[in-house]
């Protein structure tokens, strides 16, 4: 920071905590906020090659992972069902996506 | 378009250079012009980008401040500070809490053989029935040690045991035992122990000076200054005064326990207000390492209630003291004023309280028959109970203590800058006030704004005089005193 001086020990740990960062479009200033990758790979962005907190373990990896961030922290390339309306339960019996994608079930309209 | 806003946050000045204490971060930052002005300006009111064009370099400027959350979008309000209760089961799953018991204040008595007119025991607050209650008015040897197991299962690897009153050594054969079985039982549990005690000085004897010295006790002596000053509140119950008594002992016991510093705790009254008076008396005259003050506890109705002119005059020669022991600070001198001395290392560490003190959290006070309250003040209070030595902390109560008076709860103290320290001020100072624990105090609300201003300008002086000095207050310092 080139206007603030950290005076404090509070202040040095806020100053590393905000420090920028190399990772794909992370901004610094925004409050940290619980993981949402934002983006598909269409976009060059978090949830690509680094997560929010610049680790790994929020990526958009595996595929049924990737599943369910984009159908709730953005959107599906393809149709998934309406899950607001029609059909609420649709994912009742998939507790993780990783192992449980396959009880997922077709939705006809 | 953005529109840029100042948060929560205080601005002071020291050695000439603008600093900014946020809030609730409790973050100090020193700011360079460009960053000052524009803080300023968007404290004035709100702007949007395109009218902060006259400053140079503005989105830079606006970043750092907004990296720090010093400003931020007006249409994103500043998230409020997450409520998480301490005794939240700890992550891996297990019965653990979060907070372990660090200091066990033993009430040995609830006798004293002094009638200090002032006193919060016989006073206001009504705790304790001293003289008809069904509590013993001794902790006998078995309920002592029982504490003493009490403690061991619930503190970390170190644990303090400080011996409070009444007048504590009324009671000195217990505490004698106690610290024994204390030593015992803490080396079998691979735990470290300390102790330390506050006392009135009057019953101090060659035999209890030399005990204290060996076994490194931590002492706090309650006394109010020169002999006119003490004479006039801390009497015996034929209203004579204790200053001829106690002053010669405590030259001995200062003469004769070097291994830790020895502080003097003073109440200040309506009539008993000379800080600067009694500080010198203490500390050139009697030679004491640190005197720390404290406003009476008591209710507004009292003559010794310390009026808002009484705060005003107070607050003057607490400033006048800091800035000594800032010249002091300068020159790496040790100064005995601990009152600036505490809120410098909690202004260091960048401490944001949700709770005002560690009462029913880290601390606890155990009453003469074993009953466990939040803070030696409460001890012997059924309303206050958060168990028993001998069958530990109840869960329950602690917790709904816990969520009642955590900060998100004091409406009064959201919109205070000084919160990140004050946190609302002492329960008991609110019991006795306001007859609920859950109050802030806002009796004292411009005397603490007032403190703390004070405090973060000695401490921005210092940050560029001497910021080495901050070096002592990297280390957790001992077992605080109890008043």
């Amino acid at each position: 920071m080139k206007h603030l001086k950290s005076v404090n020990r509070k202040a040095g740990r806020i100053e590393k905590a905000t420090a920028p960062d190399v990772v794909a479009l992370q901004r610094t200033g925004v409050p940290q906020m619980p993981h949402f990758p934002l983006g598909c790979s269409l976009i060059f962005s978090p949830g690509w090659e680094a997560d929010r907190t610049g680790g790994t373990a929020g990526l958009c990896q595996p595929v049924e992972r990737d599943l369910f961030d984009c159908h709730i922290g953005c959107y599906w390339p393809a149709q998934v069902p309406d899950q607001l309306n029609h059909a609420p339960d649709w994912t009742a019996k998939c507790a993780a996506a990783q192992k449980d994608w396959r009880k997922m079930d077709l939705i006809f309209p | 378009m953005t529109t840029w806003a100042a948060r929560e946050h205080h601005r002071f000045e020291a050695a000439g250079k603008p600093f900014v204490y946020l809030v609730p971060s409790a973050a100090i930052f020193e700011l360079d012009e460009a960053a000052d002005a524009l803080l300023r300006t968007l404290s004035d009111r709100p702007r949007t980008r395109a009218e902060l064009t006259e400053f140079d370099n503005v989105d830079e400027t606006l970043a750092d401040l907004v990296r720090v959350q010093a400003i931020g979008e007006v249409a994103a309000a500043a998230r409020p500070s997450p409520k998480v209760i301490p005794l939240a089961p700890v992550a891996d799953g297990g019965a653990g809490f979060g907070v372990p018991l660090t200091t066990m204040v033993l009430n040995v008595t609830n006798q004293c053989n002094l009638s200090c007119t002032y006193c919060y025991e016989y006073g206001e607050d009504k705790i304790v029935d001293t003289a008809n209650g069904r509590q013993p008015k001794f902790m006998s040897e078995a309920t002592a040690r029982e504490s003493v197991d009490f403690l061991l299962r619930e503190a970390g690897d170190v644990a303090h045991i400080t011996f409070f009153g009444g007048e504590t050594l009324l009671n000195f054969p217990v505490l004698v035992k106690t610290i024994e079985y204390a030593r015992r039982r803490a080396a079998e549990e691979g735990k470290s122990v300390d102790f330390s005690l506050t006392t009135n000085a009057t019953l101090l004897k060659p035999e209890i000076i030399e005990f204290i010295a060996e076994n490194r006790i931590g002492v706090t002596i309650s006394i109010d200054g020169p002999k006119e000053v003490q004479d006039k509140f801390r009497v015996f119950n034929n209203g004579a005064g204790s200053y001829d008594l106690v002053a010669p002992k405590i030259r001995e016991l200062l003469r004769r326990h070097r291994s830790r510093p020895i502080g003097a705790r003073v109440t200040l009254t309506s009539a008993n207000l000379d800080v600067k008076k009694i500080f010198r008396h203490l500390t050139d005259d009697i030679g004491f390492w640190e005197v720390g003050f404290a406003p009476v506890t008591t209710s507004a109705t009292r003559g010794h209630a310390i009026s808002d002119a009484g705060y005003d005059w107070m607050l003057d020669q607490f400033r006048d003291l800091a800035h000594e022991y800032l010249e002091a600070a300068v020159a790496n001198r040790h100064h005995g004023f601990s009152n600036v001395n505490e809120t410098l290392e909690e202004l260091h560490k960048g401490v944001s309280k949700a709770y005002p003190c560690g009462a029913g959290l880290g601390l606890l006070g155990v009453a003469t028959d074993g009953d466990v309250a939040l803070c030696h003040r409460f001890a012997g209070s059924d309303t206050h109970k958060v168990g028993t030595v001998a069958t530990g902390i109840d869960r329950g109560a602690q917790r709904a203590f816990l969520e009642k008076h955590h900060i998100a709860n004091k409406t009064d103290c959201s919109i205070c800058w000084a919160r990140p320290l004050c946190a609302g001020g002492c329960y008991h100072e609110a019991h006795t006030r306001y007859g609920d624990t859950g109050r802030p105090n806002l009796h004292y609300c411009e005397w603490i704004r007032g403190w703390t201003g004070v405090c973060l300008e000695v401490y921005g002086e210092l940050s560029v005089r001497n910021p080495a000095y901050f070096a002592r207050f990297e280390d957790e310092h001992e077992a605080s005193q109890v008043s």
